[in-house]
């Protein structure tokens, strides 16, 4: 959410002030200590969310950021995932069901069955 | 009667759980409570010097817990206040002495003679730290506003609150409020937004805290001092009294809710 200098003036303020930092680098760190995913689900997370990603494009897999973010006025927590990508469509596309192969021509990706979850 | 077990923790160490507690029992006693504080730090012995009680010791927690003593005979009695003891930690033992269940026994024996019972938690979240929380029936979480300590705070809170415990209130002790109003330090109302529990009390860092365990008469006793008089609210709040805070020292003042204001946050 901008701040109401942002709003004013359409620039970040000049500087955070060290008070407001430790505020909102506690609020960032302890949304992943109350969840307490342990690293080897967040890493099996992090890695199916790619798996589903890179059916449509192909990514660059060192570069994907996925972070829990803090409330901001009200709203929930989030988990937020950054997937930089190069071209769209490399791979082709995902199989469809077997008895349907043969009728299956190449589709755009639109036209796949999304994933579920968003 | 049904006296109240209040336990004061923190996580992190040395953020003041042991000055308050000692602050906060003198308080009690000096409004004419009938106030019994347990030192649950075993190994790590401090309620009994910051009270300037430490010469009169003869048996201690596991003393009574092992049955080498009643509760009667490790139970020290503060001089100027005759309804004011104190049950010291053993010095030679560790936290596996005594066990929860140890703790609740003790402490059900103790409701029956006195208003209050406090109890000062050592840091961390093992052994000693549970021993502490069983008997609790109101917990009072300590801590600086500094990030390490607000951070270990969250974790206890967590605890407490997975035990269905609580709800705990906060202390927020050392706070400079020069710094808060130049947005160099975390106001109040910035921790308790972040940690998520009601205030009890704001006490200013203080050279008199260090002067007044030095010499074993604890802060709440000087009517001039700041952090005496933060005590003494505390212990009425603790009592059931609503004592409002000062809307400046909350929030730091205008100064830093104009920064808050500007910084989105
Ligand atoms: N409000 C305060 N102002 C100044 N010094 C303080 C204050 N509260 C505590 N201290 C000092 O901080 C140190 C740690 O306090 P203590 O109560 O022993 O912490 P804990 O029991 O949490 O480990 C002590 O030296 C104490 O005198
Ligand atoms: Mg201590």
């Amino acid at each position: 959410m901008p701040s109401l200098w942002e709003r004013l003036f359409g620039r970040p303020a000049e500087r955070e002030s060290s008070a407001q930092a430790a505020k909102r680098r506690l609020q960032f760190v302890l949304v992943h200590d109350r969840i307490n995913l342990p690293p080897d689900i967040m890493a099996a997370m992090k890695q199916e969310i790619l798996d589903v990603i890179s059916k449509y494009v192909q990514v660059s897999e060192d570069a994907i950021d996925i972070a829990l973010h803090p409330s901001e006025g009200g709203s929930l927590n989030r988990l937020v995932a950054e997937v930089p990508f190069t071209k769209s469509i490399v791979a082709p596309p995902p199989p469809l069901d077997e008895d349907s192969d043969l009728e299956a021509p190449a589709q755009a990706p639109e036209e796949v069955d999304p994933p579920e979850a968003r | 009667m049904a006296g109240k077990v209040v336990t004061v923790t923190s996580g992190k160490g040395g953020v003041g759980k042991t000055t308050s507690t000692a602050n906060l029992g003198m308080g009690l006693a000096r409004l004419g409570k009938k106030v019994v504080m347990i030192d649950a730090d075993i190994g790590l012995r401090n309620l009994d010097i910051v009270m300037g009680l430490e010469n009169r010791i003869v048996y201690d927690l596991v003393d009574v817990v092992e049955g080498r003593a009643k509760v009667k005979q490790a139970m020290i009695r503060h001089k100027q206040f005759p309804d004011l003891y104190l049950i010291p930690a053993a010095q030679t033992r560790d936290k596996s002495a005594v066990s929860p269940s140890d703790m609740v026994q003790l402490c059900n024996e103790l409701r029956r003679e006195f208003d209050f019972i406090l109890i000062d938690s050592p840091a961390g979240i093992e052994r000693g730290f549970r021993n502490a929380m069983a008997p609790a029936d109101d917990i009072l979480i300590v801590t600086n506003p500094e990030v390490s300590a607000v951070r270990d705070a969250d974790r206890v809170i967590g605890l407490i609150e997975a035990e269905n415990k609580g709800p705990a209130r906060l202390i927020l002790n050392r706070v400079k409020i020069e710094l808060v109003r130049k947005g160099e330090m975390m106001s109040a109302d910035d921790v308790t937004d972040i940690l998520g529990i009601k205030l009890i009390g704001i006490v200013p860092d203080d050279e008199g805290v260090v002067s007044a365990s030095n010499s074993g008469e604890p802060v709440v006793l000087s009517d001039k001092s700041r952090s005496g008089q933060a005590y003494r609210d505390i212990v009425r709040r603790l009592t059931g009294e609503d004592v409002p805070f000062a809307p400046l020292e909350q929030s730091g003042g205008l100064l830093a809710k104009i920064g808050r204001l500007f910084g989105g946050r």
